[in-house]
Protein backbone atom coordinates (compact mmCIF):
# COMPACT_ATOMS: atom_id res chain seq x y z
CA UNK A 1 0.00 0.00 0.00
CA UNK A 2 1.28 3.46 -0.84
CA UNK A 3 0.32 6.77 0.83
CA UNK A 4 2.17 9.35 -1.16
CA UNK A 5 2.92 12.91 -1.27
CA UNK A 6 3.73 13.20 -4.47
CA UNK A 7 6.98 11.75 -6.55
CA UNK A 8 8.21 8.67 -4.43
CA UNK A 9 5.38 6.73 -5.82
CA UNK A 10 6.95 6.29 -8.62
CA UNK A 11 9.52 3.41 -8.33
CA UNK A 12 7.07 1.74 -6.37
CA UNK A 13 4.25 1.29 -8.92
CA UNK A 14 2.85 -1.91 -9.56
CA UNK A 15 3.74 -2.55 -12.97
CA UNK A 16 3.19 -4.86 -15.79
CA UNK A 17 6.03 -4.03 -18.17
CA UNK A 18 9.78 -2.73 -17.31
CA UNK A 19 9.52 -0.33 -20.41
CA UNK A 20 7.46 3.19 -19.26
CA UNK A 21 5.73 4.46 -22.36
CA UNK A 22 4.58 7.45 -20.45
CA UNK A 23 6.66 9.66 -18.11
CA UNK A 24 4.88 12.50 -16.05
CA UNK A 25 7.25 14.74 -13.97
CA UNK A 26 6.55 17.95 -11.92
CA UNK A 27 3.72 18.90 -14.21
CA UNK A 28 1.85 22.24 -13.27
CA UNK A 29 -1.41 23.71 -14.94
CA UNK A 30 -3.05 26.74 -13.70
CA UNK A 31 -6.48 28.73 -15.01
CA UNK A 32 -5.51 32.07 -13.67
CA UNK A 33 -5.85 31.47 -9.76
CA UNK A 34 -7.05 27.74 -10.00
CA UNK A 35 -4.23 25.67 -9.58
CA UNK A 36 -5.42 22.57 -11.47
CA UNK A 37 -1.65 20.58 -11.36
CA UNK A 38 0.61 21.02 -8.70
CA UNK A 39 3.93 19.15 -9.12
CA UNK A 40 2.06 16.10 -10.89
CA UNK A 41 4.17 12.40 -11.52
CA UNK A 42 2.74 9.59 -12.99
CA UNK A 43 4.36 6.65 -14.92
CA UNK A 44 2.57 4.19 -17.43
CA UNK A 45 4.23 0.94 -17.96
CA UNK A 46 3.78 -1.39 -21.54
CA UNK A 47 0.36 -3.15 -21.09
CA UNK A 48 -0.85 -1.64 -17.85
CA UNK A 49 -4.31 -0.04 -17.10
CA UNK A 50 -3.60 2.98 -14.76
CA UNK A 51 -6.67 4.72 -13.66
CA UNK A 52 -6.62 8.18 -12.34
CA UNK A 53 -9.19 8.49 -9.76
CA UNK A 54 -10.31 12.13 -8.68
CA UNK A 55 -13.62 14.14 -7.78
CA UNK A 56 -15.28 16.13 -10.52
CA UNK A 57 -12.99 19.13 -11.22
CA UNK A 58 -9.54 17.90 -9.88
CA UNK A 59 -8.40 18.47 -12.99
CA UNK A 60 -8.31 14.93 -15.15
CA UNK A 61 -9.60 15.96 -18.12
CA UNK A 62 -6.92 18.70 -17.72
CA UNK A 63 -4.00 16.05 -17.08
CA UNK A 64 -5.18 13.98 -19.94
CA UNK A 65 -5.14 16.98 -22.47
CA UNK A 66 -1.92 18.08 -21.36
CA UNK A 67 -0.83 14.55 -22.99
CA UNK A 68 -2.20 14.83 -25.85
CA UNK A 69 -0.90 18.29 -26.96
CA UNK A 70 -4.60 20.03 -26.59
CA UNK A 71 -3.71 21.81 -23.64
CA UNK A 72 0.25 22.81 -22.57
CA UNK A 73 1.43 22.47 -19.00
CA UNK A 74 3.00 25.83 -17.30
CA UNK A 75 6.09 23.56 -16.30
CA UNK A 76 7.19 20.03 -16.52
CA UNK A 77 7.72 17.70 -18.78
CA UNK A 78 5.35 15.02 -20.76
CA UNK A 79 7.54 12.33 -22.05
CA UNK A 80 5.45 9.99 -24.73
CA UNK A 81 7.69 7.45 -26.54
CA UNK A 82 10.63 9.22 -25.33
CA UNK A 83 9.38 12.56 -26.47
CA UNK A 84 8.38 15.88 -24.36
CA UNK A 85 5.14 16.47 -25.85
CA UNK A 86 4.98 20.60 -24.66
CA UNK A 87 8.80 20.81 -26.62
CA UNK A 88 6.93 19.02 -30.16
CA UNK A 89 6.03 21.29 -33.55
CA UNK A 90 3.13 20.54 -35.02
CA UNK A 91 4.11 17.76 -37.70
CA UNK A 92 6.18 15.68 -34.27
CA UNK A 93 3.12 16.00 -31.71
CA UNK A 94 1.67 14.66 -35.55
CA UNK A 95 3.57 11.67 -34.93
CA UNK A 96 3.53 10.66 -31.73
CA UNK A 97 -0.49 10.78 -31.14
CA UNK A 98 -0.47 8.47 -34.47
CA UNK A 99 0.45 6.30 -31.49
CA UNK A 100 -2.00 7.20 -28.94
CA UNK A 101 -5.36 6.67 -29.36
CA UNK A 102 -7.64 8.99 -27.44
CA UNK A 103 -11.58 7.91 -26.30
CA UNK A 104 -13.35 11.44 -26.01
CA UNK A 105 -16.20 11.64 -22.61
CA UNK A 106 -18.77 13.22 -24.97
CA UNK A 107 -17.57 9.95 -27.80
CA UNK A 108 -16.68 13.39 -30.31
CA UNK A 109 -17.95 11.22 -32.73
CA UNK A 110 -18.61 13.49 -36.04
CA UNK A 111 -22.00 14.41 -36.84
CA UNK A 112 -22.00 15.02 -40.02
CA UNK A 113 -20.11 11.79 -40.71
CA UNK A 114 -21.24 8.54 -41.50
CA UNK A 115 -19.51 5.85 -38.88
CA UNK A 116 -16.92 4.81 -42.05
CA UNK A 117 -16.04 8.07 -42.37
CA UNK A 118 -15.70 8.48 -38.34
CA UNK A 119 -12.90 6.07 -39.00
CA UNK A 120 -11.79 6.78 -41.79
CA UNK A 121 -10.70 10.42 -40.51
CA UNK A 122 -7.73 9.38 -38.28
CA UNK A 123 -6.26 7.70 -40.81
CA UNK A 124 -6.65 9.78 -44.01
CA UNK A 125 -5.46 12.66 -41.68
CA UNK A 126 -2.61 11.27 -40.13
CA UNK A 127 -0.44 10.86 -43.52
CA UNK A 128 -1.04 6.81 -43.37
CA UNK A 129 -0.30 5.83 -46.56
CA UNK A 130 -3.33 2.46 -47.31
CA UNK A 131 -4.78 1.96 -50.36
CA UNK A 132 -9.00 2.18 -50.02
CA UNK A 133 -9.05 -1.50 -50.03
CA UNK A 134 -7.19 -1.97 -47.04
CA UNK A 135 -8.96 1.52 -45.27
CA UNK A 136 -12.27 -1.02 -45.84
CA UNK A 137 -10.32 -4.04 -44.00
CA UNK A 138 -9.33 -1.97 -41.17
CA UNK A 139 -12.57 -0.17 -40.84
CA UNK A 140 -14.23 -3.53 -40.98
CA UNK A 141 -11.70 -4.87 -38.52
CA UNK A 142 -12.09 -1.97 -35.46
CA UNK A 143 -16.04 -1.94 -35.72
CA UNK A 144 -15.36 -6.35 -35.43
CA UNK A 145 -13.49 -5.62 -32.43
CA UNK A 146 -16.47 -3.34 -30.78
CA UNK A 147 -19.47 -5.58 -32.44
CA UNK A 148 -21.09 -3.35 -34.54
CA UNK A 149 -19.93 -4.00 -38.07
CA UNK A 150 -23.58 -3.66 -39.23
CA UNK A 151 -23.57 0.44 -38.57
CA UNK A 152 -20.56 1.01 -41.12
CA UNK A 153 -22.94 3.61 -42.75
CA UNK A 154 -25.38 5.13 -40.42
CA UNK A 155 -24.86 8.43 -38.90
CA UNK A 156 -24.00 8.77 -35.36
CA UNK A 157 -27.18 10.50 -34.69
CA UNK A 158 -28.82 7.14 -35.72
CA UNK A 159 -27.00 5.27 -32.22
CA UNK A 160 -27.55 4.52 -28.95
CA UNK A 161 -25.32 6.23 -26.10
CA UNK A 162 -23.46 2.89 -25.93
CA UNK A 163 -23.12 2.05 -29.59
CA UNK A 164 -22.04 5.80 -30.11
CA UNK A 165 -19.08 4.89 -27.36
CA UNK A 166 -18.25 1.89 -28.84
CA UNK A 167 -17.87 3.49 -32.00
CA UNK A 168 -15.73 6.24 -30.63
CA UNK A 169 -13.85 3.22 -29.03
CA UNK A 170 -13.59 1.73 -32.35
CA UNK A 171 -11.75 5.38 -34.05
CA UNK A 172 -9.43 4.91 -31.08
CA UNK A 173 -8.54 1.40 -31.97
CA UNK A 174 -7.99 2.23 -35.76
CA UNK A 175 -4.70 3.31 -35.63
CA UNK A 176 -3.63 0.55 -33.59
CA UNK A 177 -2.47 2.93 -30.86
CA UNK A 178 -0.06 1.67 -28.13
CA UNK A 179 -1.47 3.47 -25.59
CA UNK A 180 -5.29 4.13 -25.22
CA UNK A 181 -6.45 7.69 -23.20
CA UNK A 182 -9.89 7.28 -21.65
CA UNK A 183 -11.97 10.41 -20.60
CA UNK A 184 -14.70 9.34 -18.80
CA UNK A 185 -15.38 6.09 -20.46
CA UNK A 186 -18.68 5.16 -18.85
CA UNK A 187 -19.94 8.79 -18.13
CA UNK A 188 -23.70 9.20 -19.14
CA UNK A 189 -23.85 5.08 -19.90
CA UNK A 190 -26.65 3.17 -17.22
CA UNK A 191 -24.68 0.71 -15.29
CA UNK A 192 -25.35 -2.60 -17.59
CA UNK A 193 -23.89 -0.42 -20.86
CA UNK A 194 -21.10 0.70 -18.79
CA UNK A 195 -19.78 -2.72 -17.71
CA UNK A 196 -19.94 -3.68 -20.95
CA UNK A 197 -17.64 -1.20 -21.82
CA UNK A 198 -15.69 -1.78 -19.41
CA UNK A 199 -15.31 -5.53 -20.53
CA UNK A 200 -14.13 -4.16 -24.08
CA UNK A 201 -11.21 -2.16 -22.68
CA UNK A 202 -10.07 -4.79 -20.68
CA UNK A 203 -10.46 -7.15 -23.70
CA UNK A 204 -8.97 -4.77 -26.05
CA UNK A 205 -6.31 -3.90 -23.56
CA UNK A 206 -5.37 -7.79 -23.50
CA UNK A 207 -5.72 -8.54 -27.69
CA UNK A 208 -3.44 -5.48 -28.20
CA UNK A 209 -1.08 -5.01 -25.28
CA UNK A 210 -1.79 -1.53 -25.07
CA UNK A 211 -1.46 0.59 -22.14
CA UNK A 212 -4.16 2.01 -20.67
CA UNK A 213 -4.60 5.97 -18.43
CA UNK A 214 -8.64 5.86 -17.62
CA UNK A 215 -9.60 8.64 -15.84
CA UNK A 216 -12.93 8.14 -14.21
CA UNK A 217 -14.76 8.48 -10.83
CA UNK A 218 -17.13 5.48 -11.51
CA UNK A 219 -15.46 2.66 -9.02
CA UNK A 220 -17.20 -0.28 -11.14
CA UNK A 221 -14.82 1.11 -13.75
CA UNK A 222 -11.79 1.66 -11.29
CA UNK A 223 -12.61 -2.03 -9.73
CA UNK A 224 -12.81 -3.85 -13.36
CA UNK A 225 -10.20 -2.15 -15.34
CA UNK A 226 -7.40 -1.37 -13.16
CA UNK A 227 -3.84 -2.71 -12.84
CA UNK A 228 -2.77 0.53 -10.87
CA UNK A 229 -4.89 3.46 -9.60
CA UNK A 230 -3.64 7.19 -8.87
CA UNK A 231 -6.02 9.49 -7.04
CA UNK A 232 -5.65 13.10 -8.16
CA UNK A 233 -5.93 15.26 -4.84
CA UNK A 234 -5.31 19.05 -4.93
CA UNK A 235 -3.74 18.57 -8.24
CA UNK A 236 -1.42 15.96 -7.02
CA UNK A 237 -0.43 11.94 -7.11
CA UNK A 238 -1.93 11.56 -3.58
CA UNK A 239 -1.94 7.86 -3.79
CA UNK A 240 -0.91 5.04 -5.47
CA UNK A 241 -1.59 1.33 -5.71
CA UNK A 242 -3.84 -1.37 -6.77
CA UNK A 243 -7.47 -1.57 -6.38
CA UNK A 244 -7.15 -4.10 -3.33
CA UNK A 245 -4.65 -1.84 -1.32
CA UNK A 246 -6.27 1.09 -1.69
CA UNK A 247 -9.40 0.16 -0.58
CA UNK A 248 -7.90 -1.17 2.67
CA UNK A 249 -6.33 2.05 3.26
CA UNK A 250 -7.79 4.28 5.91
CA UNK A 251 -6.32 7.98 5.19
CA UNK A 252 -10.19 9.38 5.05
CA UNK A 253 -8.64 10.95 1.80
CA UNK A 254 -8.75 7.77 0.44
CA UNK A 255 -11.16 5.99 1.94
CA UNK A 256 -13.59 8.33 0.65
CA UNK A 257 -13.41 6.98 -2.46
CA UNK A 258 -13.97 3.72 -1.76
CA UNK A 259 -17.03 3.81 1.02
CA UNK B 1 -8.33 42.92 -13.59
CA UNK B 2 -10.34 45.40 -16.03
CA UNK B 3 -14.19 45.83 -14.87
CA UNK B 4 -16.31 43.77 -17.09
CA UNK B 5 -17.89 47.05 -18.65
CA UNK B 6 -19.77 47.00 -22.38
CA UNK B 7 -17.05 48.59 -23.56
CA UNK B 8 -14.63 46.65 -22.48
CA UNK B 9 -16.42 43.50 -23.71
CA UNK B 10 -16.41 45.10 -26.88
CA UNK B 11 -13.00 46.03 -27.02
CA UNK B 12 -12.35 42.72 -25.98
CA UNK B 13 -14.78 41.26 -28.73
CA UNK B 14 -13.39 43.46 -31.89
CA UNK B 15 -9.63 42.63 -30.21
CA UNK B 16 -10.13 38.88 -30.33
CA UNK B 17 -12.09 38.86 -33.31
CA UNK B 18 -9.12 40.90 -34.65
CA UNK B 19 -6.43 38.12 -33.69
CA UNK B 20 -8.82 35.42 -35.33
CA UNK B 21 -8.69 37.06 -38.64
CA UNK B 22 -4.98 37.41 -38.69
CA UNK B 23 -4.73 33.60 -37.69
CA UNK B 24 -6.99 32.86 -40.76
CA UNK B 25 -4.79 35.01 -43.20
CA UNK B 26 -1.38 33.01 -41.38
CA UNK B 27 -2.66 30.02 -41.47
CA UNK B 28 -4.49 30.47 -44.86
CA UNK B 29 -0.49 29.70 -46.80
CA UNK B 30 0.57 27.31 -44.54
CA UNK B 31 0.06 23.92 -45.56
CA UNK B 32 -1.44 21.48 -45.52
CA UNK B 33 -4.30 22.62 -48.23
CA UNK B 34 -7.70 21.42 -47.41
CA UNK B 35 -8.83 21.33 -50.93
CA UNK B 36 -11.18 19.00 -51.12
CA UNK B 37 -12.77 20.01 -47.47
CA UNK B 38 -12.91 23.71 -49.70
CA UNK B 39 -14.75 22.14 -52.40
CA UNK B 40 -17.49 20.70 -50.11
CA UNK B 41 -17.97 23.93 -48.25
CA UNK B 42 -18.56 25.61 -51.36
CA UNK B 43 -20.78 23.50 -52.49
CA UNK B 44 -22.63 23.68 -49.22
CA UNK B 45 -22.14 27.82 -48.93
CA UNK B 46 -22.97 28.63 -52.57
CA UNK B 47 -24.76 25.36 -54.24
CA UNK B 48 -27.21 25.03 -51.20
CA UNK B 49 -27.77 29.11 -50.66
CA UNK B 50 -28.97 29.14 -54.28
CA UNK B 51 -32.66 28.39 -54.53
CA UNK B 52 -33.16 30.90 -50.86
CA UNK B 53 -30.96 33.80 -53.18
CA UNK B 54 -32.97 33.17 -55.90
CA UNK B 55 -36.16 33.59 -54.53
CA UNK B 56 -35.35 36.26 -52.47
CA UNK B 57 -33.81 38.00 -55.77
CA UNK B 58 -36.72 37.31 -57.29
CA UNK B 59 -39.32 38.70 -55.35
CA UNK B 60 -37.04 41.97 -54.55
CA UNK B 61 -36.95 42.94 -58.11
CA UNK B 62 -40.71 42.35 -58.75
CA UNK B 63 -41.85 44.34 -55.60
CA UNK B 64 -39.05 47.25 -56.72
CA UNK B 65 -40.31 47.36 -59.71
CA UNK B 66 -43.90 47.47 -58.40
CA UNK B 67 -43.59 50.05 -56.10
CA UNK B 68 -41.19 52.76 -58.23
CA UNK B 69 -43.71 52.87 -61.40
CA UNK B 70 -46.12 55.05 -59.62
CA UNK B 71 -43.38 57.73 -58.69
CA UNK B 72 -41.88 57.03 -61.73
CA UNK B 73 -45.70 57.50 -64.08
CA UNK B 74 -45.76 60.43 -61.82
CA UNK B 75 -42.48 62.29 -62.96
CA UNK B 76 -43.50 61.16 -66.60
CA UNK B 77 -40.21 58.81 -66.28
CA UNK B 78 -42.17 55.53 -66.56
CA UNK B 79 -39.64 54.56 -69.87
CA UNK B 80 -36.94 55.18 -67.30
CA UNK B 81 -38.03 51.90 -65.24
CA UNK B 82 -36.02 49.52 -65.95
CA UNK B 83 -32.24 51.45 -66.05
CA UNK B 84 -33.06 53.01 -62.86
CA UNK B 85 -34.08 49.28 -61.11
CA UNK B 86 -30.98 48.21 -62.78
CA UNK B 87 -28.81 50.55 -61.12
CA UNK B 88 -30.55 50.23 -57.70
CA UNK B 89 -30.41 46.12 -58.08
CA UNK B 90 -26.43 46.33 -59.27
CA UNK B 91 -25.29 49.39 -57.28
CA UNK B 92 -26.73 48.51 -53.74
CA UNK B 93 -29.53 46.37 -53.21
CA UNK B 94 -28.68 43.46 -54.86
CA UNK B 95 -25.69 42.91 -53.04
CA UNK B 96 -26.99 44.07 -49.59
CA UNK B 97 -30.09 42.65 -49.30
CA UNK B 98 -28.05 39.15 -50.77
CA UNK B 99 -25.41 39.49 -48.11
CA UNK B 100 -27.99 39.50 -45.47
CA UNK B 101 -29.47 36.89 -46.03
CA UNK B 102 -26.31 34.97 -46.72
CA UNK B 103 -25.55 36.10 -43.27
CA UNK B 104 -28.87 34.81 -41.52
CA UNK B 105 -27.83 31.28 -43.59
CA UNK B 106 -24.57 30.95 -43.64
CA UNK B 107 -23.49 33.34 -41.09
CA UNK B 108 -25.98 31.32 -38.46
CA UNK B 109 -24.86 27.44 -39.99
CA UNK B 110 -21.18 28.21 -39.43
CA UNK B 111 -21.69 29.60 -35.83
CA UNK B 112 -23.88 26.74 -34.92
CA UNK B 113 -22.07 23.70 -36.67
CA UNK B 114 -18.51 25.10 -35.09
CA UNK B 115 -20.13 25.82 -31.48
CA UNK B 116 -21.84 22.43 -31.33
CA UNK B 117 -18.88 21.00 -32.71
CA UNK B 118 -16.44 22.76 -30.05
CA UNK B 119 -18.79 21.59 -26.83
CA UNK B 120 -19.07 18.33 -28.10
CA UNK B 121 -15.28 18.04 -28.14
CA UNK B 122 -15.31 17.26 -32.12
CA UNK B 123 -12.49 20.07 -32.57
CA UNK B 124 -10.25 18.62 -29.76
CA UNK B 125 -11.07 15.10 -31.51
CA UNK B 126 -9.90 16.69 -34.65
CA UNK B 127 -6.38 17.66 -33.26
CA UNK B 128 -6.12 14.04 -31.69
CA UNK B 129 -6.21 13.07 -35.43
CA UNK B 130 -3.46 14.74 -37.02
CA UNK B 131 -5.87 17.98 -38.65
CA UNK B 132 -5.25 21.66 -37.88
CA UNK B 133 -8.81 21.92 -36.67
CA UNK B 134 -8.36 25.42 -37.65
CA UNK B 135 -7.23 25.63 -40.98
CA UNK B 136 -9.74 22.50 -41.86
CA UNK B 137 -12.91 23.84 -40.37
CA UNK B 138 -12.03 28.03 -40.35
CA UNK B 139 -10.36 28.62 -43.11
CA UNK B 140 -11.94 26.33 -45.55
CA UNK B 141 -15.28 27.97 -44.87
CA UNK B 142 -14.03 31.51 -44.70
CA UNK B 143 -12.76 31.45 -47.92
CA UNK B 144 -15.53 29.60 -49.74
CA UNK B 145 -17.78 32.56 -48.27
CA UNK B 146 -15.63 34.97 -49.72
CA UNK B 147 -15.74 33.17 -53.08
CA UNK B 148 -19.21 31.84 -52.85
CA UNK B 149 -20.96 35.33 -52.18
CA UNK B 150 -19.86 37.52 -54.76
CA UNK B 151 -21.18 34.59 -57.12
CA UNK B 152 -24.87 34.54 -55.24
CA UNK B 153 -24.45 38.31 -56.17
CA UNK B 154 -24.13 38.29 -59.47
CA UNK B 155 -26.85 35.18 -59.88
CA UNK B 156 -28.95 37.34 -57.60
CA UNK B 157 -28.49 40.18 -59.50
CA UNK B 158 -29.37 38.22 -62.89
CA UNK B 159 -32.86 37.20 -61.14
CA UNK B 160 -33.76 40.24 -59.60
CA UNK B 161 -33.55 41.74 -63.11
CA UNK B 162 -35.95 38.96 -64.83
CA UNK B 163 -38.05 39.67 -61.41
CA UNK B 164 -38.34 43.29 -62.96
CA UNK B 165 -38.72 42.71 -66.09
CA UNK B 166 -41.86 40.66 -65.17
CA UNK B 167 -42.81 43.27 -62.76
CA UNK B 168 -42.54 45.97 -65.52
CA UNK B 169 -45.20 43.73 -68.18
CA UNK B 170 -47.50 43.48 -65.43
CA UNK B 171 -48.91 47.05 -66.40
CA UNK B 172 -47.11 47.90 -69.53
CA UNK B 173 -45.53 45.83 -72.73
CA UNK B 174 -42.11 45.79 -72.65
CA UNK B 175 -40.24 43.94 -74.68
CA UNK B 176 -37.16 41.50 -73.47
CA UNK B 177 -35.13 43.01 -75.86
CA UNK B 178 -35.76 46.41 -75.43
CA UNK B 179 -35.71 45.50 -71.15
CA UNK B 180 -32.41 44.69 -71.03
CA UNK B 181 -31.07 46.71 -73.34
CA UNK B 182 -32.40 49.73 -71.11
CA UNK B 183 -30.74 47.81 -68.20
CA UNK B 184 -27.43 47.49 -69.72
CA UNK B 185 -27.21 51.29 -71.44
CA UNK B 186 -27.46 52.81 -68.16
CA UNK B 187 -24.87 50.36 -66.49
CA UNK B 188 -21.35 51.57 -66.41
CA UNK B 189 -18.38 50.03 -65.32
CA UNK B 190 -17.77 51.99 -62.09
CA UNK B 191 -21.88 50.75 -60.92
CA UNK B 192 -20.73 46.75 -61.87
CA UNK B 193 -17.00 46.83 -60.01
CA UNK B 194 -17.17 48.57 -56.91
CA UNK B 195 -20.21 46.62 -56.28
CA UNK B 196 -18.73 43.35 -57.33
CA UNK B 197 -15.48 44.14 -55.16
CA UNK B 198 -17.39 44.76 -51.95
CA UNK B 199 -19.44 41.96 -52.49
CA UNK B 200 -16.80 39.77 -51.36
CA UNK B 201 -15.61 41.89 -48.06
CA UNK B 202 -19.31 40.55 -47.14
CA UNK B 203 -18.71 37.42 -47.88
CA UNK B 204 -15.16 37.01 -45.63
CA UNK B 205 -17.26 39.33 -42.93
CA UNK B 206 -19.65 36.44 -42.38
CA UNK B 207 -18.02 33.41 -42.94
CA UNK B 208 -15.05 34.61 -40.29
CA UNK B 209 -17.52 36.07 -37.96
CA UNK B 210 -19.63 33.12 -38.02
CA UNK B 211 -16.06 31.12 -37.70
CA UNK B 212 -15.05 33.38 -34.54
CA UNK B 213 -18.42 33.16 -33.02
CA UNK B 214 -18.81 29.39 -33.18
CA UNK B 215 -15.00 28.34 -32.16
CA UNK B 216 -15.48 30.14 -29.28
CA UNK B 217 -18.79 28.95 -28.15
CA UNK B 218 -18.90 28.00 -24.81
CA UNK B 219 -21.18 27.15 -22.20
CA UNK B 220 -22.67 24.16 -23.53
CA UNK B 221 -25.61 23.90 -25.92
CA UNK B 222 -26.95 27.40 -24.47
CA UNK B 223 -23.64 28.90 -26.07
CA UNK B 224 -24.36 26.97 -29.38
CA UNK B 225 -27.80 29.49 -29.83
CA UNK B 226 -25.98 32.38 -28.66
CA UNK B 227 -23.00 31.67 -31.04
CA UNK B 228 -25.34 31.37 -34.05
CA UNK B 229 -27.05 34.32 -32.85
CA UNK B 230 -24.61 36.74 -32.07
CA UNK B 231 -23.35 35.48 -35.63
CA UNK B 232 -25.62 36.59 -37.31
CA UNK B 233 -26.51 39.84 -35.61
CA UNK B 234 -23.10 40.82 -35.71
CA UNK B 235 -21.79 39.75 -39.72
CA UNK B 236 -25.46 42.05 -40.71
CA UNK B 237 -24.20 45.07 -38.95
CA UNK B 238 -21.02 44.39 -40.15
CA UNK B 239 -22.18 44.08 -43.99
CA UNK B 240 -23.84 47.66 -43.13
CA UNK B 241 -20.97 49.07 -42.08
CA UNK B 242 -18.36 48.16 -44.94
CA UNK B 243 -20.81 48.96 -47.16
CA UNK B 244 -20.84 52.71 -45.67
CA UNK B 245 -16.78 52.49 -45.72
CA UNK B 246 -17.30 51.05 -49.66
CA UNK B 247 -19.74 53.83 -50.39
CA UNK B 248 -17.08 56.56 -48.86
CA UNK B 249 -14.12 54.65 -50.57
CA UNK B 250 -15.89 54.88 -54.41
CA UNK B 251 -16.62 58.34 -53.66
CA UNK B 252 -13.40 59.43 -52.82
CA UNK B 253 -11.92 57.64 -56.10
CA UNK B 254 -14.83 59.53 -58.32
CA UNK B 255 -16.39 56.35 -58.92
CA UNK B 256 -19.87 58.03 -57.81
Amino acid sequence: MMITENKTILKDAVVKGDEPVMIIRNVYKSFENNHVLVDFNLDLYKGENVVVLGKSGSGKSVLIKCIVGLLKPDKGTIEVFGKNIPELNEAELDQVIARVGFLFQSNALYDSMTVRENLEFPLRRHWIKVTQEEVNTMVMNALEDVGLEHTVDMMPIELSGGMRKRIALARTLILKPDIILYDEPTTGLDPITGKEIIKLMVDIQKKYNTSSLIISHDMNCVRMASDRIVILLDGKCYANGTYAELKKNEDPKVKQFFE
Amino acid sequence: MAKATPLNSFLDQAGSLSKFSFRFLWQWFKPRYEGSEFLRQCYVIGYNSLPLIGLTGFIMGLVLTMQLRPSMIEYGVESQLPAIVGISVVREIGPVITALIFAGKIGSSIGAELGSMKVTEQIDAMQVSGTNPFKYLVVSRVLAATLMLPILVILSDAISLYGSYIGVNIRGNTSFNLFWTQVFDNLAFYDVLPAFIKTFFFGFAVGIIGCFKGYNSNKGTEGVGRSANSAVVVSSIMIFILDLLAVQITDVLGFN
